[in-house]
């Protein structure tokens, strides 16, 4: 039988009667509609057990405790743990963003190899037993060669068992070079040593003082433990204590103070200063403390009394000498009166002739280790390791100088001074550096003067990188070997920046490793024992965690416990913390630093008329500026006056973009001697004509597709400018030209 | 002068006068029968394809990793289904145990039964968990709570999940190739009919069980053209629309407590 047209139709006719009385259709349709809801790209929530695991925060130095939401095995939420000392509940943008950190594409999945140039993202995976055996080769070769003080380390922390179990293998290995990256934590430090002779940290108690003055202080971008600055400054709101804000910029911090002060940027000293001044003309210091507990005192006062009046001070600052007068007398007549220094969020040393100026402000108001003042906090005392026993290349090696220079007699008080490394390395031939590590920081990006750092990156011939993180220095290493990321790990924190009390948290792994990753602490003992005698002697260790539990003895357990210890009831000064300097007392002018005081400003880079304005870099809490770049959730919290698309945005003042010629949103071209970018401009009535500020924190190169290519790095325009007395980088911005295109 | 279409064509007309209505006869006779044919064979093999040929290409079968003996377990423990399956402290349901749960009783192998020690070496002494295929498992769309039926409502599992304490061994799971979930959700027979309150658990189902509950609270329906999207709903969660909640727990209206 033939089939025609008609028997065709009839059929088809037939099947789709027949297929609308069976299920077919009907299923299929269901089954779609499901189907359509469970693409595998929709997320979909965990199954599991909810449970919570408290550990501490690594993303900055704030030692924040956070408590992850899990569930299942699946960490799903961060959020600050409720009765923490330091944060009490409060988490900031960064460490609620932690888990894009574990989870993202930014991980280095396991010990990778450079296979093609540095810099080209292409990597060989290698084994954990391979690349240390490459390591130990390298170094067994170095330390033949009589050559062990050329290994370096960067590391973003100190203190801690990992950096310390860094140094100790440095030591053993017989290498002084371990040197830990710039901050605001360098200057206090030396502030501290100076004028109090005390080797500890920088505690305020903010929460009781009652009138701020905060010399460029970012309270509210980021500056001390973030999320204890924010809390403070609701309680400064509700008990109306006053907050004054001095810097060119209206930031976060001006905008929410109860008096915002433009000045001259790098004048912020002299205007401490002139404060000390007219406190001193009108003798409205603390006259307990300054006569008993003080020394240089006369000297100092005469000096300030002379050369920093108000009208000399409004010249250089540009603040109007009555806001000056008024400002000093409203600060000493405060019961609890509190300076602070350090700009923005303290990523950057600073000069020492204006720290201590602030600090000297402090102390004329004797709130040096009082309620509501300034605190010297000693450094933790929980590692009590056995002497290293160094032999005979070790200790040659532990002899030869430093390559920053930290602790020779030009920079006696500086201990670590990196900004120095890349210049000294270029100079040196061959390289000072042959091997180096970089451990918790990220140097190829927050290092300043690109061209001198790439130019020494390609003299070192070897570069190990211990990054969770494809970061900067990542991709530019020769060997990454990752370590656990922070919520994978064990290891202690050993301060809170700015906390007054003693205070270490324990960071704990929430959840297991994701990746074929090596806690570093083990990744060195196993560098240790390839090495052999005499290094491998140095680390009485099985395991990382067996060295945690053999240093924190009897309180390892409660430590493990709780996730923090702290001294709720140290008192400042009952410990041998205060004034051990050879007078026993406050020292105004410092022996070993007389010329600080005269330092007190610091010139920027670059000279009238090539760069007729000066740029100035500025923190957001939305960027992360440190060793960690943003991940996507904060990168999408960046407003398009900061960042549009993948132009960055400098700020400038309707009246500079004028005379420039330059409009809102235009393409412009910013010089500096050090650098240039191609930027776009927005016009701010809160930034002072003559000015160009610039976000930090943005223009990297690596990480993932979110963060890489966005802006422009701050650290490529600019450069170190040295502190004469300290050695410490004090740039605070550069000399600049932003012509239109 | 004429062309050779011009004579094609005055032959074929010849022709048709020649034998009228010829061959209209034949095409009518043979089409008909043919085409009722062709009908009949189009719906037959279209019902074949729907309700055998498709359910089999629907599914493809899997085995459980593990060959489970539901009953030698409840006759073993004390507290029947809640032994293993039970509320967690915070409320929520723990489904089917995890390794943790088992290693209770299974940290060594307990017998000779060669399915416990493929368990014990598999899993245990490696500390995998088990991949289950969890026949009751709805879409990742269906928010469910167990808690709401079992404690609150004091439900017995076996309304929902039947029989299956009585089991003695695993049986064979059969995944939907599209959706991804079990056979068991739409139910053993393709046409979506039930003898049992488990056959099936499509939203017909716990529709079915809520009008029930609730049937009293019914009152007004619509015209069943223009209220039939109403009535359904009112049908279904009788409280919505009659302005209560739907949710004792969660206090919401009607399509949220379970679509996510």
């Amino acid at each position: 039988m033939k089939m025609d047209r008609r028997s065709f139709l009839s059929f088809v006719i037939g099947g789709a009667a027949g297929t609308t009385l069976s299920p077919l259709p009907w299923k299929l349709t269901d089954d779609l509609a499901i189907w359509s809801q469970n693409w595998p790209w929709t997320p979909v929530p965990e199954k599991g057990e909810v449970s919570y695991a408290n550990t501490t925060c690594m993303l900055c130095p704030g030692g924040c405790g956070i408590t992850v939401r899990k569930v299942g095995d699946r960490a799903v939420k961060i959020e600050g743990t409720k009765g923490h000392p330091v944060n009490n509940g409060g988490i900031c943008i960064l460490g609620l963003s932690g888990l894009q950190l574990l989870y993202g594409p930014t991980r280095v999945p396991s010990p990778l190899r450079r296979t093609g140039e540095r810099g080209e993202n292409r990597w060989q995976k290698v084994s954990w037993d391979e690349a240390l055996a490459w390591v130990a080769e390298k170094l067994a070769d170095l330390r033949g060669k009589r050559l062990s003080h050329t290994v370096a380390c960067i590391s973003g922390t100190d203190g801690g068992t990992v950096p310390r179990l860094m140094e100790r293998f440095l030591t053993a290995f017989g290498s002084p070079n371990f040197i830990r990256t710039p901050s605001m934590r360098d200057s206090y430090e030396m502030t501290l040593h100076l004028m109090q002779g005390a080797q500890a940290s920088i505690g305020f108690d903010i929460e009781n003082a009652d009138f701020i003055v905060s010399f460029g202080s970012g309270i509210l971008e980021g500056w001390g433990s973030p999320v204890r600055m924010f809390r403070a400054n609701s309680v400064w709101k509700e008990n109306g204590v006053k907050v004054v804000q001095i810097e060119p910029r209206l930031s976060n911090t001006a905008a929410k103070s109860d008096k915002w002060l433009p000045i001259h940027p790098g004048t912020e000293g002299a205007l401490a200063l002139g404060l000390a001044h007219v406190i001193l003309k009108e003798s409205l210091y603390r006259k307990d403390f300054v006569g008993t507990h003080t020394s240089g005192f006369d000297r100092w006062s005469k000096e300030v009394v002379e050369e920093w009046t108000p009208e000399q001070v409004e010249t250089v600052t540009g603040i109007d000498k009555s806001t000056i007068v008024d400002l000093a007398k409203s600060f000493a007549n405060a019961k609890k009166p509190l300076a602070i220094c350090g700009r923005g969020k303290g990523n950057t040393a600073g000069g020492i002739g204006e720290f201590m100026a602030v600090h000297s402000l402090n102390a004329l108001m004797g709130n040096i280790n009082r309620k509501g003042g300034v605190w010297a906090v000693p450094g933790s005392d929980h590692i009590h390791w056995p002497e290293v026993e160094m032999d005979a290349v070790a200790s040659a090696g532990m002899q030869q100088t430093r390559i920053d220079g930290a602790g020779t007699d030009k920079f006696m008080h500086a201990r670590h001074l990196l900004h120095r490394v890349p210049e000294m390395i270029s100079a040196g031939d061959p390289s000072l550096v042959q091997a180096l590590f970089v451990l918790d920081a990220n140097p190829y990006y927050t290092l300043s003067d690109k061209a001198l750092l790439k130019k020494a990156w390609a003299k070192i011939p070897f570069i190990l990188s211990f990054s969770s993180f494809m970061d900067e220095t990542a991709q530019n290493a020769d060997l990454i070997l990752p370590n656990h990321m922070y919520l994978e790990r064990y290891e202690d924190v050993p301060y809170a920046e700015g906390f007054n009390k003693p205070f270490i948290g324990l960071a704990k792994p929430v959840v297991s490793p994701q990746f074929d990753t090596l806690h570093t602490g083990d990744a060195i003992l196993r560098l240790a024992k390839a090495l052999g005698d005499p290094v491998e002697k140095a680390f009485p260790w099985e395991d990382y965690e067996g060295c945690l539990d053999d240093t924190f003895g009897d309180q390892w357990e409660e430590l493990q416990e709780i996730g923090y210890r702290v001294e709720s009831d140290f008192e400042p000064g009952s410990r041998n913390t205060a004034f051990e300097t050879a007078s026993r007392k406050f020292e105004f002018i410092p022996e070993e630093s007389k010329d600080a005081a005269k330092n007190v400003m610091v010139k920027a880079e670059g000279e009238e008329p090539a760069y007729p304005l000066v740029l100035i870099p500025y923190d957001s809490p939305r960027l992360a500026s440190g060793f960690i770049g943003d991940p996507p959730f904060m990168i999408k919290t960046v407003p398009d006056t900061v960042l549009k698309e993948n132009d960055l945005l400098v700020e400038v003042h309707p009246k500079t973009a004028q005379s420039l010629g330059i409009s809102e949103g235009k393409p412009a071209v910013l010089k500096t001697p050090k650098g240039e970018a191609r930027v776009r401009v927005h016009l701010f009535e809160g930034i002072m004509p003559g000015l160009v500020a610039m976000p930090t924190g943005l223009g990297h190169q690596a990480y993932d597709g979110y963060l890489a290519g966005k802006g422009i790095n701050f650290n490529d325009l600019i450069g170190p400018v040295e502190d004469e007395v300290s050695g410490l980088d004090a740039a605070w911005g550069i000399r600049a030209k932003l012509s239109r295109v | 002068m004429s062309t050779n279409d011009d004579k094609a064509k005055e032959k074929a007309v010849a022709e048709t006068e020649n034998h009228p209505g010829h061959s209209e006869d034949k095409k009518g006779k043979g089409s008909g029968g043919s085409i009722l044919l062709f009908f009949l064979v189009g719906i037959i093999a279209s019902l074949l394809v729907g309700w055998v040929v498709f359910p089999k290409l629907l599914y493809s079968q899997k085995k459980q990793p593990i060959n489970f003996n539901h009953a030698f377990h409840v006759e073993t423990v004390d507290e029947g289904c809640a032994s293993c399956h039970f509320f967690r402290e915070d409320g929520s349901f723990s489904g089917v145990p995890k390794l943790a749960q088992c290693t209770g009783c299974h940290e060594e192998a307990q017998g000779e039964d060669p399915e416990e020690i493929k368990f014990v070496t598999q899993y245990v002494e490696k500390g995998r968990e088990v991949p289950w295929l969890v026949c009751s498992r709805q879409p990742n769309c269906v928010f469910f709570s167990h808690a709401a039926h079992v404690e609150l409502a004091k439900m017995e599992c076996v309304t929902c999940h039947g029989p299956i304490g009585e089991s003695t061994h695993s049986k064979i799971y059969e995944e939907n190739r599209i959706t991804g979930v079990s056979r068991d959700i739409w139910g053993r027979n393709i046409a979506g009919i039930k003898r049992n309150s488990w056959d099936r658990m499509k939203m017909e189902d716990c529709a079915e069980c809520h009008a029930e509950a609730a049937a009293k609270e019914v009152s007004e329906l619509e015209g069943p053209m223009e209220g039939f999207f109403n009535n359904a709903v009112k049908i279904a969660f009788p409280k919505s629309l009659s302005g209560r909640k739907t949710s004792v727990q969660t206090q919401n209206e009607a399509c949220f407590v379970c679509h996510k």
